[in-house]
């Protein structure tokens, strides 16, 4: 551990907690409907988007109507995606001439972007069509974040109205988001990285001869318009195989802690969104400080543990930091960083080989994704999440002083708390049943790579990963083998995993979100009683401690057996495997 | 239920059409236009031909004149990435790393005295998780700077001098770790040969 590499930590983190108001300010402004800097240039098109769509922005849908228009909406998505990666043949932009995807593979790749997971066993650049990746992945990139957020709002409402039914309109939500949150951004950001050298064209790749004589290839495409909704959107799937670790995702220092940033802008700022919305921004900062402990908890384990370097590299005789699988230019302190902030939030791209890090430092990014992906999470899922957590940590506190349990004035009842334990609950349920499915049968063994508890911490990290929609991976496990043959022939899928694999991401994504739009109906119908001198204060110090407890409890004790299996094990002993 | 159906099949339609071919288009062609050579690659370009990017580094193996880059589990190709993914306690992954070592020290002892294991940086022995790592550590570049000085018989004083030159540093002086660009190194030093 260095100095430097200490600041760079409390310097990103300062200008986030910096960021943060203001974006979820400006959030707040485009979600009640206010003008903003934007309205001129963008309410034009927006209106169009309405025509074309025949739908009144002003027609609001209580939590049925709201969540039929989600699900009937991404399985068209799902569809739509399917179809483009299996006929990427016959579209355009297809420079290299790819052939369709294995319908195992495809399945879990459109289920991977629908669900906002974005894992990865196909393989960018050596299997993916410039089309497949622009109309295919780019827009699910935006449209599975812009689902996200809109639910988000719409249980926010569920929250900040009082004796209301309904929670906005699905379309309106989408299309503000999309229009004034994301594709903002992503164009700004976008020339921003083009600038520092990731790669943008059309073009074919192109052929050279390295220094020394060796034939090469550098591989091009729209990799920047990617790229930055890919971390914006909590999404997370490269351009290429090795994702943001490739210098033509993410070049320099500069490159990396914008990316960074892009991932935590969105759901950290919702925060303060929040705080606005239901009209207390100390409600919001509350939120955003049991999220922060959390995440610079993690931060510091795996910087320490990386720093201190591996088992295999110390039996060898190497000392200083665990370098296997990172990138000179962003060194061990930017690759913890990052890797500490793809798992706390959903995004899951990665900047350094996951499957490489230490014992304790791999532990680290399993546990961030264990806590349900609520410390930050996906946009909009991660904090909707959250506020299930806090309907958790106000019930179980009512129930130790003896009171109703309410928070922000409305009271929290049976059926609010049995919809709370069963979007809290499916998390773990789902992965440990499919990690169990897969290390249990023989169906699982084709997928790992690493032997010992390592092939273990592979399964543990796959499910958990997809289950909770982050979509990193300790990537040594597979379910796409790829011959090394011309055009990509023979190439074949391991059905197992990939469709175990896309029911996780299904169930994990979509379980939680209805049960969180259920809650939202039931409590925008509800009063809100005024603060008394009995009201339990959900803003102050004591109640972020309770928060963090609750979630710890809930989610961590869960997978502690399992952890201890995998990478608990390797980083307390120093055997080799 | 027909309504939220046709609405949307009608929004996949025009949101792809919006952000799947209009965004992109749009970053293309003014990324094309602003930024040329970035947005194709950061190309090097020597007597009209292309030699690589400044930003995918390659195997110098066949010269041992040059700097060298990291060990890559891909060779250096940058049309296929892939990790190593080879876990922290893994057997493999010890038997690689010694094995890099011991080749490290056979290259680079006779020009560093006293070169132990322990003194070898260890970007030198692990793979890259891009295998087309563009940069070593300054430490890596400056032990070979002895080897590059004396087979290449250029000072080396000259020698660290340009790996100096072709250091990048961290990005405002805060963000990252220093890198040595290992092409653009060896680019230079052929050219201080000639």
């Amino acid at each position: 551990m260095t100095a430097s590499g200490w600041l760079q930590i409390v310097v990103f983190f300062a200008v986030l907690t910096g960021l943060t108001p203001l974006v979820g300010g400006y959030m707040a402004r485009v979600f009640t409907g206010e003008r903003v800097f934007l309205t001129p240039v963008v309410a034009p098109i927006e209106r169009l988007l309405y025509r074309l769509l025949r739908t009144d922005p002003d027609r609001e849908q209580d939590w049925k109507g709201y969540a039929r228009t989600v699900i009937v909406f991404n399985l068209v998505s799902f569809l739509a995606l399917y179809l483009i990666l299996r006929t990427q043949a016959i579209h355009p932009f297809n420079p290299q001439g790819f052939g369709p995807g294995p319908w195992d593979v495809s399945f879990n790749t459109a289920a991977s972007f629908v669900t906002n997971t974005n894992w990865q066993f196909y393989a960018g650049e050596t299997t993916l069509s410039n089309f497949a990746q622009m109309a295919g992945l780019t827009v699910q990139n935006f449209v599975s974040a812009a689902v996200g957020i809109a639910v988000l709002i719409a249980v926010i409402r569920g929250f900040s109205r009082r004796s209301a039914k309904t929670l906005g309109n699905f379309w309106s939500d989408l299309v503000r988001t999309l229009l004034y949150v994301l594709l903002p951004i992503a164009l700004a950001g976008a020339l921003v990285l083009v600038s520092q050298g990731v790669v943008q064209t059309l073009g074919a790749n192109a052929g050279f001869t390295t220094l020394t004589g060796a034939h090469s290839t550098l591989a091009v495409g729209p990799v920047a318009s990617q790229e930055v909704i890919k971390e914006l959107g909590t999404n997370g799937g490269g351009f290429f195989n090795v994702n943001s670790a490739m210098p033509f995702e993410n070049p320099n220092g500069i490159t990396n802690v914008l990316e960074m940033l892009l991932m935590l802008l969105i759901p950290a700022g919702l925060t303060a969104t929040f705080g606005r919305m239901v009209g207390s921004r100390r409600q919001g900062w509350a939120l955003y400080a049991a999220m922060s402990v959390l995440f610079v908890a993690g931060v510091v384990v795996v910087y320490a543990a990386e720093a201190h370097g591996s088992v295999a590299q110390h039996a060898a005789g190497i000392a200083g930091g665990n370098l296997e699988g990172k990138e000179t230019r962003f060194g061990v302190a930017g690759s913890s960083l990052w890797t500490a902030i793809t798992t706390v939030t959903s995004s899951g791209a990665v900047n350094a080989a996951l499957d490489s890090l230490t014992g304790l430092g791999g532990a680290v990014p399993m546990a961030n994704m264990m806590l349900g992906e609520v410390v930050f999470g996906g946009v909009g899922s991660g904090l909707y999440g959250m506020l299930l957590f806090v309907l958790l940590a106000v019930f179980i506190a009512g129930l130790m002083v003896g009171r109703t349990p309410e928070y922000l004035g409305k009271k929290i009842e049976a059926r609010d708390v049995k919809l709370v334990l069963i979007a809290t609950l499916t998390m773990p349920l789902l992965v440990l049943f499919a990690v169990a499915l897969a290390t249990a049968t023989k169906y699982g063994a084709p997928s790992v790579f690493n032997a010992g508890p390592q092939g273990f911490s592979e399964h543990l990290y796959a499910y958990t990963s997809q289950a909770n929609n982050n979509g990193s991976a300790f990537a040594g496990y597979t379910g796409f083998v790829q011959p090394n043959a011309p055009g990509n022939s023979g190439a074949f899928g391991i059905t197992f995993a990939d469709i175990l694999g896309g029911l996780s991401m299904f169930v994990g994504r979509f379980l939680p979100l209805l049960a969180a739009l259920a809650v939202a109906g039931s409590l925008v119908q509800k009063r809100a009683a005024p603060l008394g001198p009995g009201t339990m204060r959900t803003d102050t110090p004591i109640f972020v401690v309770l928060l963090i407890g609750v979630i710890v409890l809930v989610a961590l004790l869960t997978f502690v057996p399992a952890l201890l299996l995998g990478p608990v094990v390797q980083g307390l002993t120093t055997q080799l495997f | 239920m027909r309504k939220d159906l046709i609405s949307s099949v009608v929004a996949v339609v025009a949101l792809t059409a919006l952000i799947g071919l209009a965004y992109p288009l749009v970053v293309t062609g003014v990324g094309q236009v602003v930024f040329p050579g970035r947005a194709d690659g950061s190309r090097i370009i020597q007597d009209g031909k292309v030699v690589g990017s400044r930003l995918i580094g390659q195997d110098f193996g066949k010269d041992q004149d040059l700097f060298q880059s990291r060990p890559s589990s891909t060779d250096y190709d940058p049309a296929a990435t892939a990790f190593s993914n080879l876990g922290p306690n893994a057997e493999d992954l010890r038997a690689a790393i010694a094995a890099n070592a011991a080749a490290y020290l056979r290259r680079e002892r006779p020009f560093n005295r006293g070169l132990t294991r322990a003194g070898i940086p260890p970007d030198a022995v692990q793979t890259s998780a891009s295998g087309v790592d563009p940069h070593i550590s300054v430490r890596n570049a400056d032990l070979q700077a002895g080897r590059v000085a004396a087979r290449t018989g250029l000072p080396k004083a000259r020698v660290l001098a340009l790996v100096d030159a072709n250091t990048d540093d961290r990005a405002l002086g805060l963000f990252g770790e220093p890198g040595v660009n290992v092409l653009a190194l060896n680019l230079a030093i052929r050219k201080a040969r000639r």
